[in-house]
């Protein structure tokens, strides 16, 4: 019963850490880890100040913690020059995550959607489960966390648009022959709504669970203000991750979404 | 001996009959039709205020628009709505939660007050809340409402334009809250809603510049609690239309302070994040709580019993 209320305090925070990850990408390292286990799927939001506010992921959280972040515009390019001893806010963490069950589990990564999968990916590593990873990218060097997933043996597969490494198109493709090929207890996908979509129909149609973590556009980020409303859910309360049987029953899922005024948009 | 089945805590307000005092406020998940009938059936919300809607789509202040203090939330959302023409079919959707919507409108005269209430009137909902006390949209809101005159104006044309339920909501940051209370009766008004937020800020020292975007934001939940408290029971002294209390309720003892100080109605805004959406089960279960502890078998019984003791 009992509601656990995810403080919205706004605290200061030092950069670590500025690393390139992939072309346009980079992870940056904070002076700062959340005050529970972290769930993959689970955000927060970063203050940068003069500039924005915007939700991140937490690519992994131990005795610091990591943002791995695509640069797409003003917020993400500004936080992409920063340096170590730069400061940021940061509130949260916030929303439900991931959770891995089964034993034999097939993660999909939709671009820098592999962010909010890493933590649950180590931790299933770390639990002794078996771990399929499909990734689709833009281009081969446009892949996050290449390094660390191999020497960890974690079992990738690659689709990219342009061909320049794995399968040339969707990531959908890959997994539908890696469903007919395995035998997966569980689904778990962060990436394009469309992609996440598609997965959901080819996971009911294989009757495999599914986890996906969604994005909407979030103001508050503490499920109060109704920005990132999905069907009456509150993306960053509600979810961001969902699982299937939730998602199913959505009108909006895969079809449109809110902008900054509240107004339903198409995808 | 007093059992929970007979403890009455229905209410009604100008003619809307609530099944519990609580009141989802407005700003809080209010944008969307589906999210308003959530807090009806899955938080347990006697009625329903909307987001404050205007004449056109904004998309409000940038980020950061809230924070979390020690004490309350401050926030400069900056009134983000669809605008009115597209919100008739979350009005629609809110309406099969058959608790009584009440469609919070925002404008900058008169004549467009009148305008939007018709047309939130012609959505379907049950009363307008005039929002004169917004703290944080330049124009908007509390400039106005701080005026008796242009008060009394507003509530006079809206209520002539419209056949339901008028009520004005007001700012603590006046003088004298109660002349405006009187103004909003004046006008022909059927209800005051007290208290919005007041006007705060917050600076990060590390960063040495104000956290919200819009540097001033507007104060709720806990700290502002005693303010609303007071403001209520002294507009109870004044008016003899209903009052609707607001602000920093996370409890059923909150609430019934502001029953006790002349409330017919509580509102609940921050306490969704204190509580989560079912916080209006919950303080609606505190009050039956108390009221059988404290001998009353009605609502009614308490309300407005501190301010002639
Ligand atoms: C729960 C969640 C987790 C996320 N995790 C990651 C992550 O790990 N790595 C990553 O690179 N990106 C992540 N994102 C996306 C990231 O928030 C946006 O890329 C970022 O806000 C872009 O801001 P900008 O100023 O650089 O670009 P802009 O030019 O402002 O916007 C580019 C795109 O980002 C979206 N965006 C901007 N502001 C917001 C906002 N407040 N809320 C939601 N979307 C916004 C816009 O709608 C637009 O589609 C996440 C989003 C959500 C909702
Ligand atoms: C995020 C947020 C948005 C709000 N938006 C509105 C609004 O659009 N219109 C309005 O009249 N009041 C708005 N308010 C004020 C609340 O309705 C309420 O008067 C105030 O928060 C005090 O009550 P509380 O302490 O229960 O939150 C908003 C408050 C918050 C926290
Ligand atoms: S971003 Fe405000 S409710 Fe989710």
């Amino acid at each position: 019963m009992g509601h656990h209320h995810q403080n919205a305090k706004m605290h200061a925070v030092t950069i670590l850490a500025n690393r390139p990850e992939a072309a346009n990408i980079f992870t940056l390292e904070i002076d700062w880890i959340p005050r529970d286990k972290l769930l993959g799927g689970q955000f927060v939001m970063i203050w940068i100040p003069g500039v924005d506010e915007i939700p991140m992921s937490l690519s992994s959280a131990n005795t610091t913690s990591t943002l791995t972040i695509q640069k797409v515009g003003e917020a993400s390019e500004t936080l992409g020059r920063m340096k170590p001893g730069d400061k940021i806010g940061i509130k949260g963490p916030f929303g439900k995550g991931f959770e891995p069950t089964g034993q034999n589990l097939l993660f999909i990564a939709g671009g820098v959607g592999i962010a909010p999968l890493m933590p649950a990916i180590v931790t299933a590593q770390e639990q002794g489960k078996e771990i399929t990873l499909a990734i689709g990218a833009a281009s081969g060097d446009a892949i996050a966390f290449r390094d660390k997933l191999t020497s960890m043996g974690i079992d990738i597969r690659i689709a990219t648009d342009d061909g320049s490494e794995g399968h040339k198109g969707f990531v959908t493709t890959l997994v539908e022959e890696l469903l007919a090929g395995g035998n997966y207890d569980q689904i778990l996908t962060c990436g394009p709504e469309i992609m996440m979509a598609k997965l959901l129909e080819l996971a009911n149609l294989n009757k495999i669970p599914i986890q996906c973590s969604l994005e909407r556009y979030m103001k508050c980020g503490m499920g109060i203000c109704g920005s990132c409303d999905i069907d009456g859910l509150q993306v960053c309360k509600d979810g961001p991750v969902f699982d299937g049987q939730t998602l199913a029953g959505l009108e909006d899922f895969g079809k449109s979404k809110r902008d900054r005024s509240g107004k339903k948009i198409g995808f | 001996m007093i059992t929970l089945d007979n403890m009455n805590i229905e209410t009604s307000i100008a003619g809307l009959k609530m099944e519990n005092p609580t009141m989802l406020a407005s700003g809080i998940l209010g944008q969307t039709g589906r999210s308003l009938l959530r807090v009806a059936k899955e938080g347990g919300a006697g009625a329903l205020v909307t987001k404050s809607i205007g004449l056109e789509a904004r998309t409000g202040h940038g980020n950061p628009g809230i924070l979390e203090l020690d004490t309350g939330l401050l926030n400069a959302m900056g009134l983000p709505n669809p605008g009115i023409d597209d919100f008739e079919e979350e009005v629609q959707i809110a309406r099969r939660s058959n608790v009584p919507i009440i469609g919070s409108i925002f404008a900058s005269s008169p004549d467009d007050f009148a305008n939007l209430a018709s047309r939130m009137a012609g959505h379907g909902a049950d009363a307008i809340e005039l929002n004169l006390s917004c703290p944080h949209a330049q124009g908007y809101g509390v400039e106005m409402g701080s005026d008796p005159i242009i008060v009394e104006s507003i509530v006079k044309t809206v209520v002539e334009a419209i056949q339901i339920p008028v009520f004005a909501k007001l700012s603590p940051m006046v003088p004298d809250i109660a002349s405006i209370a009187l103004a909003v009766e004046k006008g022909g008004g059927h209800g005051v809603v007290a208290i919005n937020t007041m006007r705060g800020m917050s600076i990060e020292p590390e960063m040495g510049m104000p956290v919200l975007s819009n540097k001033i934001g507007g104060l709720s939940g806990p700290a502002i609690k005693p303010v609303g408290v007071r403001a209520v029971y002294e507009i109870a002294q004044k008016v003899k239309i209903p009052i609707i209390g607001v602000g920093g309720i996370n409890t059923g003892r909150d609430a019934i302070e502001y029953i006790m100080a002349g409330a017919n109605a509580v509102q609940i805004g921050s306490g969704v994040h204190y509580r989560g959406i079912d916080i209006f089960k919950k303080v609606s279960q505190e009050i039956q709580d108390f009221m059988q502890k404290n001998n009353y078998s009605q609502l009614d019984e308490m309300i407005g019993i501190a301010g002639v003791k």
